[in-house]
This record gives structure tokens, C-alpha cells and sequence, in this order.
């Protein structure tokens, strides 16, 4: 209805100076064409960079889990068609199930410890007291150190015989565990350094998203007479949730992709039990003297598949964000 | 209130105490003598301290940190080089379809590094320049181009529209524009995209022993990583080069605190 009217409108004004607006037009129009050209120019770097960086690999990714490649397919450059059936023998691995449960394990704990250890970090900082600013900037330490780093740590202190949690536990009376070497606790010995590592993140989403809060809410509530535990589950929680879905969703998309962590620690073992999707394509394809990078391919690509349907969903979320 | 607040402070040492634990234990271990590392109950502090590990570094891991150090250095050139155009385009220069390359943008920082690992193997090989620095470079700055253009978009889109304009009216086209007046206020976003780029090329370890596990040069990550290999009893080594590994952070985190939570910030929450 309105783009009738205008259309109608400009349509009259062209009739009315239709000798003078034409050229003016037509210099308009270059002005527009030479600023789109100059914005692309400054793209133009990075959109070859995606092509030749992002997509391309990608693309080999996606070439190789539908070939056999061998290491031989390399040299001669030829490698048979073999469409699903890298996929289908994955599928059919007996590896499949664990990398699979345990990716969904060490997803929602690493996320449920992170967030809820960052959330009450966060209310607690919020509190500003002496030095709050100071010991907050030091929690961002384990966050910054390289993830090799705090692994090779991690693996220390986690160590059977001379690990000083081990040492720990005999102090408390408490039986020694085989943390990095026994099936039913290495997953959780990946879990404990993970988490670790991803408090900090959370800390300081959920501390910033706290400090957008009108502080006069919480004042306006304790006149009222609302408690402590009240202000958090009425007002704090509820106005934090847009806060709190980025922040799962983003960790959600780290985590999938955590590989540094596992293999240094444990290599996904004892046989398949602290195995992710990710450590699995690692072991496929450069694991082994052998590699069977066709395999490795279509489990990264599974890996692919569930990362993007969460970043889909995070889109939404920060798309609706935007809007309201 | 006065006695309360001092109250939380001490509770704040605790918490920040037990979280740091894990990194007092890396140094405390760096520095125990090779004899009581077997030694049960461990040393708490470290009584009689030894810098056997530290001697190790120096003498065996010098190389690895002179790579990382360049790698690092290089990929914080490559990415500003492509996300600072990128971004003032984005948030200047409305580009048609800037929407969609944003989408895609976001979907690139989602894929898994293991993916790109694989990807960049094959081609490497093809290209003959697996183990090589360049390769390393190129790889590792496709963790941080993306994140790179991110902020800077949410930075440059704040520089006043009037500053431009008065830039364009001196008669500066949009190059000298970029170069003589959004770069220059656009210092913070440059600071925060390196320190990040930086921080997580010198980090990186899969990259690294995928692409860069056979060459002369070869970066810390995987210096430890063939020392926990290799060596398994030298427990004061591999933490000594872990401590050494860990410089950069601390040094970052000192000198650029504010700008690491802004970093952390924009990357989640938009404002």
C-alpha cells in the first residue's frame, strides 16, 4: 500500500523534471555502485580468505568422507568413489555408541558445573567488596593458560601413585582412585579439568550480564522486603535467562569441540571410555601409523552436522534478543 | 557493614585460592628435585627447591618457544590485516549482503578445529608445505579471523558518523579514511583482537601436531607435548616449560585485564 503510494509519488516527480532528475540519476546511481564496490573492496580480503581458509577445507572434508583415501591416495591423487558407506561403517563401529554418549555426557555436565559454579561466582562478585575486582581478574587465569598446559596438570596431580589428590583422599581416609586409568573414572577426570577451565567464561558472561541490571530493581525489592534468596529466583534469574541461553549455547559450542583437554590426559581411554566424537576422528585419521582419513572425515562432518544445528538454534536466540 | 564486606573479601580469597590451586601445584612442582617427585605425601610448598627444570627449558625448549613466539606474532598480523577492513566495512560502509557474510561468519566459528585440521592436512600435503611456519600461520588465524571481524564491526560501528563525514569533506576517500582516522580510534578493538589472536595461536597444540609434527620448527605446545611422551619421570620439566608456556597469559592478564573481559564480553553479549 505505502510502496503504491511512493512509487506513484516518484513516478510523478520523474514526469515533472524528467529532462533533469535522468542524468542526476544516473550519477546517484554510479555514487551508490562505487560506495558498494568500495565496501566489497575492504571485504574482499577476508571473503578469499573464507573461500580458500573455511570453505575449501570444509569441502575437502566433505570430499574425503565420501572417497576411501588411503595415505596411498595421496600421492597418486586417486581415490575411489565410495558415497555413504564411510558414514554407514561409522555408524556400525563399535566405537559409535560410546563417542556418542559420552560427547552428550561431557557436553551437559562440562555445562551444568560451568554455569552454575560461573552463575553463583558471578552473584558473589556482584557484591563489590575489598579486592572483589582483583580476585576477579585472577579467576580469569585458568581460562588464559594454554589448554595443554593445564591438562599436563591436570594429569599430575590426577597421577594413581603420586598425584596429590590421591595423596588427598589417603589423607581423609578415603581409597585411592585410578582417575586417568580406570574406565569408570576417567571420563570424570576429563569432566573436573574441563569444567575448571570453562568457570572463568562463565564468570565473567554471567558478571557482566548481572551488572546490566538496573540496580534499583534490587533496591525497589528489599523495600518491599524480599530476601536474598528471593531477589535471585524472582528477579536476578529471570532477568539474567537472555544472558544465560547465549552463554549455554556458546559453551555448548566449545565443548563439542573440546580435543586438548581428552587426549592429553587420557587419549579418549582406557579403550573407548573418556572417547568423544572429536577425539574419535582424531584417532581415525592421525591416531595410528595406519590412517583412514575417510573415516575421520565423516565423524568430524557428524560432529559438524550437530554443531550447526545448535548454532542455528543460537542465532534464533540472539536474533530474538536482538529484536526485543 | 564495614566488618561484613571484609568478611566476603575473605571468602573471595578462598574461593580464588582453591580455583589457583591447580596453578600454585604446576609451580610448586616445577621446582621439587626429581628425587621427591615419587615422595608420598607430596611436598606442599616447596622445600628445597631445585631449578633442574628451569635448566631443562633453557637448555632444550629455547627453539620451541622462539616458534610459537613468531607463530603467534604472525597470525596476530594476518588476522588484523583481514578483520580490520572487514569490520569497518561491516559497520561503516553497508555493504549489500554484509548480513549474510555475518551469518557465515558466525557458522565458521562453529565448526570444529579437528574438521579444518583435516581439511588443511590434505591440502597441505598436496602443496608440500605441511611443517612448514606459513601453514601454521595460516591455520591458526582461522581460529581468531572470525572473532577479529566480530569485534571490530562492534567497535567501529561506534566511531561517530560525524568524524567520517568530516574526514570525507577534508576530501580523504574511504581508504585514507580507514587508514588516517578509524584505525587510529579504533586502537582498543586492535589491542583486544591481538591479544586474543596472540593467546590462542601461542595455545594452540592440535593444529600444531597435525600440520607442524615433522619440521625443524616446531612450537612449545608440542615441546611438552614430547616431553610427557618421551620422558615420563621429568615431572619438573615438563611443569617448568608448562610455567614457562604460561608467561604470556599472566603477562596479558597484568597488563591488558580490561581489555581480556571486554574480549570475553563481546564474543557473547552484545550491547
Amino acid at each position: 500500500m505505502t510502496t503504491d503510494r511512493s512509487r506513484a509519488r516518484s513516478a510523478g516527480r520523474q514526469r515533472d523534471g524528467a529532462a533533469r532528475t535522468a542524468p542526476s540519476g544516473a550519477r546517484h546511481a554510479r555514487a551508490r555502485w562505487r560506495a558498494q564496490a568500495a565496501a566489497w573492496g575492504f571485504l574482499a580480503p577476508v571473503v578469499l580468505y573464507l573461500a580458500a581458509f573455511y570453505a575449501y577445507p570444509l569441502y575437502r572434508n566433505i570430499d574425503l568422507s565420501i572417497r576411501s583415501y588411503t595415505l596411498a591416495s595421496f600421492i597418486t591423487g586417486d581415490a575411489p568413489f565410495a558415497g555413504f558407506a564411510n558414514y554407514i561403517s561409522i555408524f556400525h563401529s563399535s566405537t559409535f555408541a560410546p563417542a556418542l554418549i559420552n560427547t552428550t555426557i561431557f557436553v551437559f555436565v562440562s555445562i551444568a558445573f560451568q554455569f552454575a559454579i560461573g552463575l553463583a561466582l558471578a552473584v558473589f562478585f556482584y557484591r563489590s567488596f575489598p579486592l572483589s575486582g582483583t580476585l576477579r581478574a585472577l579467576f580469569l587465569i585458568p581460562w588464559l593458560l594454554p589448554l595443554l598446559v593445564s591438562a599436563s596438570t591436570w594429569s599430575w596431580m590426577l597421577n594413581s601413585d603420586s598425584g596429590i589428590v590421591n595423596s588427598f583422599l589417603q589423607a581423609v581416609g578415603a581409597a585411592p582412585i585410578d582417575w586417568l586409568t580406570s574406565p569408570r573414572w576417567s571420563l570424570v577426570a576429563v569432566l573436573i579439568a574441563n569444567i575448571w577451565i570453562g568457570i572463568p567464561f562463565n564468570l565473567v558472561i554471567m558478571y557482566s550480564g548481572l551488572q546490566s541490571i538496573p540496580a534499583d530493581i534490587f533496591e525497589a525489592a528489599s523495600i518491599d522486603g524480599a530476601n536474598g534468596w528471593q531477589r535471585f529466583w524472582r528477579i536476578t534469574f529471570p532477568l539474567l535467562r537472555p544472558v544465560s541461553a547465549i552463554t549455554l549455547l556458546l559453551g555448548f559450542i566449545y565443548t563439542l569441540k573440546v580435543f586438548d583437554i581428552i587426549w592429553i590426559m587420557t587419549r579418549g581411554g582406557p579403550a573407548t571410555a573418556s572417547t568423544t566424537l572429536a577425539i574419535w576422528s582424531y584417532q581415525l585419521g592421525f591416531g595410528s601409523l595406519l590412517p583412514d582419513f575417510s573415516s575421520a572425515a565423516a565423524v568430524g562432518n557428524v560432529l559438524i552436522i550437530i554443531a550447526v544445528i545448535f548454532a542455528l538454534v543460537y542465532i534464533r536466540a540472539r536474533n530474538r534478543l536482538e529484536t526485543t | 557493614m564495614k566488618r561484613r564486606s571484609w568478611w566476603l573479601t575473605a571468602v573471595g580469597v578462598l574461593f580464588t585460592a582453591a580455583m589457583l590451586f591447580p596453578v600454585y601445584w604446576m609451580i610448586n612442582v616445577s621446582l621439587t628435585q626429581t628425587s621427591n617427585m615419587r615422595k608420598s605425601p607430596p611436598n606442599l610448598i616447596p622445600v628445597d627447591a631445585t631449578l633442574q627444570g628451569y635448566s631443562a627449558v633453557i637448555h632444550q625448549q629455547l627453539p620451541y618457544l622462539g616458534t610459537s613466539l613468531l607463530v603467534a606474532l604472525g597470525t596476530v598480523v594476518v588476522t588484523l590485516a583481514l578483520a580490520a577492513p572487514a569490520g569497518y566495512s561491516l559497520a561503516k560502509l553497508r555493504p549489500k549482503g554484509g548480513g549474510a557474510l555475518n551469518f557465515v561468519l558466525l557458522i565458521a566459528q562453529m565448526i570444529p578445529a579437528i574438521v579444518m585440521a583435516m581439511g588443511f592436512y590434505t591440502i597441505y600435503i598436496k602443496l608440500g608445505i605441511v611443517d612448514s611456519v606459513w601453514g601454521l600461520i595460516i591455520a591458526d588465524s582461522t581460529i581468531a579471523v572470525p572473532f577479529g571481524v566480530l569485534i571490530f564491526t562492534a567497535f567501529m560501528s561506534r566511531i561517530p558518523e560525524e568524524l567520517l563525514q568530516a574526514a570525507r569533506i577534508d576530501g580523504a576517500g574511504t581508504m585514507r579514511t580507514f587508514r588516517s582516522v578509524v584505525m587510529p580510534v579504533s586502537r582498543n578493538a586492535v589491542v583486544t583482537v591481538s591479544l586474543f589472536a596472540f593467546l590462542w595461536a601461542w595455545s594452540d597444540f592440535l593444529f600444531a601436531n597435525t600440520l607442524d609434527n615433522g619440521g625443524g620448527l616446531q612450537p612449545i605446545t608440542l615441546g611438552i607435548y614430547a616431553y610427557i611422551g618421551n620422558n615420563n619421570q621429568q615431572w619438573n620439566a615438563i611443569m617448568a616449560t608448562a610455567v614457562v608456556a604460561s608467561v604470556p597469559a599472566a603477562v596479558l592478564l597484568v597488563l591488558a585485564q580490561r581489555y581480556v573481559a571486554a574480549g570475553v564480553t563481546a564474543g557473547a553479549v552484545k550491547d
